[in-house]
């Protein structure tokens, strides 16, 4: 019997996508080509942030997404979700005002903020550098760990019905007409009441299968990890030139410092952001970068040993909003892809957004600034 | 970056990397040799600093030892340096980062050879992170680096042809030995003997080994595993037991055997995480380990990198000579190596193979394990607890259970728990154990951010 729903993809946007389409009543299939979050989704610190976005829609989202992931602690759980608050600092007395300007107008749009002078930076952060201007804490983001949040939403999905198959890779679409009927596979052809996309960065690779453009990017980002202390970082600390960094459109290598403690002691350091397509090649020249500005923001570091590091792929649009919402290029098919660093952040409203139109609900949001066919030639008037 | 560099960089100063630098520099080749040992021999010759004769009772083939590190000695030593990357390619160069205490040293060079050698595979069982339990090559390790025991009454166990030089080397040093357990028959030998006849001097010093063990009572069990360590605060005793054909506890066959310590070695696991930061295509060896892939000329499927030693196959120190030999001539640039060093690379590749037919490590460990028992001892992770990444939490393949389950997240990175952690994974997925999924490991040796941070010294030509 073809299934309501036929999920590509079994990272954490397609898990979340699954569980609310499964506690919606539908039947829902996960297919994925590798294991479950063997893509970004596996490759990230797991953030869920309201501090990084400016007033717009990408921060409706993630407030809306933020609240989400903390009804799924409690109705999933098993995902070490971590609400610990971000700190947002700034080195020099123009970035800190502009991040309390920032701060101000996050406010109005509905994010937590409180303003820390310099002098009270340690209270909050005791062995952060002295030498800084200020900052802003958001004690609304939170992390959780990433395969972990995918494993159990899957489970939890698969307990209300729905099937996982990991290994089967989608070759094509199943067509009625324009309509999409199901995929192709390399396990056969899967009929489905309806498909979303929920392949991450190789989501622009599925849209072409159904011959849609949806321009979906890779960029490079390394972390560190080191090895496993008692508690020295109680945020997620970062420097208000990642905001810069994330809306970013250069395709060179920018890195900014990011700082975080984990429930298992090692210490996350990220972020790094290159266009380089799918080059897996260490680079020394990041880690170094990486390792330098860390030691900078917490001098205690310096003595702390990297034991691992990691690369992974964000999935950008040249926008830098994902795409949510129906095609109408091809009906039947959904988009659930395309968001970039926040990719965990944003999936518990991703896929109940989704789970909304499945369902022929209003959705929570407004679609219009994530929906396909944004990025269409521009007719000249 | 040094704008002279290194024609040949050599990592590693073992059998192979001695064999490579000194063929390297015969070719006329100004060689690099590093290591992270503080003198040359690597984990076959290890002794104190400069105090090889308090231990040359328990070494082998010191002659060969001593000419190497003559024909080396015009190599440029980094020693005690811990190698934590290799960058680079043939054309642009390549560049050995590595670490010691808080100074960094980048060496250039035009090619590599990399001869990281191998550890000791470990597979888990109850009560192996009782103090007291020590894998066989660290028990060999502490004797002839240290001279010290790992205790007074010993057990030892596992299988390989390796058991018997570390049972040996704690008799002749006053340790009791209270047992040998080999849990395969190497009786089978006898099938091979082709391939082990043409070797003689291997049949010599297995006798040599076998008759030490005889001297000092030193009784010897096969198809008999250490299943089970007890203790307090540290091991006092450990449960061995029959095995069937596949390594399953035959009922009733257990017995305590009491001891102080326990030495166990299951083969051994090459270091692979320079070949493989670098792109080199692996394949799995007879003995079940992933191995580099290597050519005639032990050349990688990366242009200017040969491989050689334990890390292209598990066959001992001679074997890793010969591969050592011809990956310096291949890296110097000479046309190509003598044919009777081809040849006896042949041979010690057959009788390696042989050795690997008799010596299997069967699945059947796996039902020796308790659901609590660890098998990640840095992260606490148990077997059951790998089992729920794999049976309820959906993993599929090796990496994913082992990032559910944080087996091998720890300080040793999977050193000692990826082959577990990659069997388990393929006892439930019906499929081989890969253990390229664990093997991986971009940063081969921890580095402190400090100095990951700082500019390093960068080293001139001599």
């Amino acid at each position: 019997m073809p299934a309501d729903v036929l999920v590509i993809g079994a990272g954490v946007v397609g898990a979340a996508t699954a569980w609310y389409a499964a506690r919606s009543g539908h039947s829902v299939t996960v297919v994925d080509r590798g294991p479950v979050a063997g893509g970004t989704t596996g490759a990230g610190e797991g953030n869920i942030l309201v501090s990084d976005k400016p007033p717009g829609a990408e921060l409706d989202l993630a407030l809306l997404s933020s609240g989400l992931w903390r009804d799924l602690a409690v109705e999933v759980g098993g995902f070490e979700f971590d609400p610990k608050g971000g700190l947002v600092v700034a080195a020099t007395p123009p970035g800190y005002e502009a991040l309390v300007s920032l701060a101000s107008s996050q406010s109005g749009a509905g994010v937590e903020t409180v303003v820390v002078p310099a002098g009270e930076l340690a209270e909050h952060e005791p062995h952060l550098t002295p030498s800084l201007a200020g900052g802003v804490l958001y004690p609304g983001d939170a992390q959780v760990q990433p395969m972990l949040a995918a494993a159990r939403l899957l489970r939890a999905a698969r307990a209300r019905g729905a099937t996982v198959r990991t290994g089967v890779e989608v070759t094509g679409f199943l067509r009625s007409g324009d309509r999409v009927v199901g995929v192709r596979t390399s396990a056969g052809d899967l009929p489905a009441g309806a498909v979303v996309n929920a392949a991450g960065t190789w989501g622009g690779d599925i849209a072409s299968l159904a011959g849609v453009d949806v321009p979906v990017l890779p960029r490079r980002g390394f972390i560190l990890v080191t090895e496993p202390l008692p508690r020295l970082v109680r945020h997620k600390v970062f420097a208000a030139e990642y905001v810069a960094n994330v809306a970013s459109d250069d395709a060179d290598l920018q890195t900014s410092p990011v700082v975080e403690g984990t429930e298992s002691g090692t210490i996350l350091i990220g972020a790094s952001r290159e266009r380089v397509g799918y080059d897996r090649t260490l680079s020394v020249r990041v880690l170094r970068a990486l390792a330098a500005q860390a030691v900078a923001l917490f001098p205690v570091l310096a003595d702390v040993k990297v034991i691992r590091t990691y690369r992974g792929f964000r999935p950008y649009c040249p926008d830098h909003l994902p795409v949510i919402g129906p095609d109408p290029r091809a009906p039947g098919l959904f988009h659930a892809c395309g968001h970039e660093g926040a990719g965990i952040g944003l999936a518990a409203a991703t896929g109940r957004l989704i789970a909304q139109l499945l369902g022929e609900e209003p959705p929570s949001l407004d679609l219009a600034p994530f929906r396909p066919e944004r990025f269409g030639p521009v007719v000249a008037p | 970056m040094a704008t002279s560099p290194y024609d040949v960089a050599v990592v590693g100063a073992g059998p192979a990397g001695l064999a490579a630098a000194a063929a390297a520099l015969a070719g006329g080749a100004r060689v690099a040799l590093i290591d992270a040992g503080r003198q040359p021999g690597g984990q076959y010759w290890r002794h104190r600093p400069g105090d090889l004769g308090a231990v040359a009772d328990l070494h082998h083939d010191l002659g060969a030892f001593r000419r190497l590190v003559a024909g080396a000695a015009g190599a440029v030593r980094h020693f005690g340096q811990h190698v934590w990357t290799v960058s680079g390619s043939a054309a642009d160069g390549f560049t050995v980062h590595a670490v010691a205490g808080d100074a960094e040293t980048e060496v250039p060079a035009r090619r590599l050879v990399l001869a990281p050698g191998a550890y000791d595979r470990q597979v888990p069982f109850r009560g192996w992170d009782l103090p007291g339990v020590h894998t066989a090559g660290g028990a060999q390790a502490l004797l002839k680096g240290h001279e010290v025991l790992v205790g007074r009454r010993v057990v030892v166990g596992g299988t390989g042809p390796f058991l018997l030089p570390v049972a040996a080397g704690l008799a002749a040093r006053g340790a009791r030995v209270a047992g040998v357990y080999e849990a395969n028959r190497p009786a089978g030998w006898i099938r091979h003997a082709g391939a082990v006849l043409p070797v003689a001097a291997k049949l010599t010093e297995g006798a040599g080994y076998a008759a030490a063990l005889a001297r000092h009572r030193v009784p010897f069990h096969t198809r008999q595993a250490i299943v089970a360590a007890h203790g307090g605060d540290a091991v006092e005793a450990v449960t061995v037991a029959r095995l069937d054909h596949d390594w399953r506890i035959v009922a009733g066959s257990e017995r305590v055997v009491e001891c102080d310590a326990v030495a166990v070695g299951w083969g051994f696991t090459p270091q692979l995480e320079l070949p493989l930061a670098l792109g080199c295509a692996t394949r799995v060896d007879a003995d079940g380990s992933l191995v580099v892939e290597v050519d005639e000329r032990q050349t990688t499927s990366v242009p200017g990198v040969h491989v050689a030693g334990e890390a292209c196959g598990v066959g001992g120190a001679a074997l890793a000579v010969a591969e050592g030999s011809i990956a310096g001539v291949a890296a110097a640039g000479v046309t190509s190596a003598p044919a009777s060093l081809r040849r006896r690379r042949r041979a010690l590749r057959r009788f390696a193979a042989a050795m690997h037919a008799v010596h299997p490590v069967r699945a059947g460990w796996q039902s020796w394990l308790a659901d609590d028992t660890l098998v990640c001892r840095c992260e606490e992770v148990s077997a059951g607890e790998v089992r729920t990444a794999l049976d309820e939490l959906g993993a599929t393949d090796v990496r994913t259970a082992k990032l559910l389950s944080r087996a091998g997240m720890g300080w040793c990175q999977g050193r000692v728990c990826g082959y577990a952690t990659a069997c388990l994974t393929a006892s439930c997925t019906g499929t081989a154990p890969d253990l390229r999924g664990v093997s991986e490991r971009p940063i081969a040796a921890p580095i402190s951010l400090g100095t990951l941070a700082g500019d390093p010294g960068h080293i001139g030509q001599q």
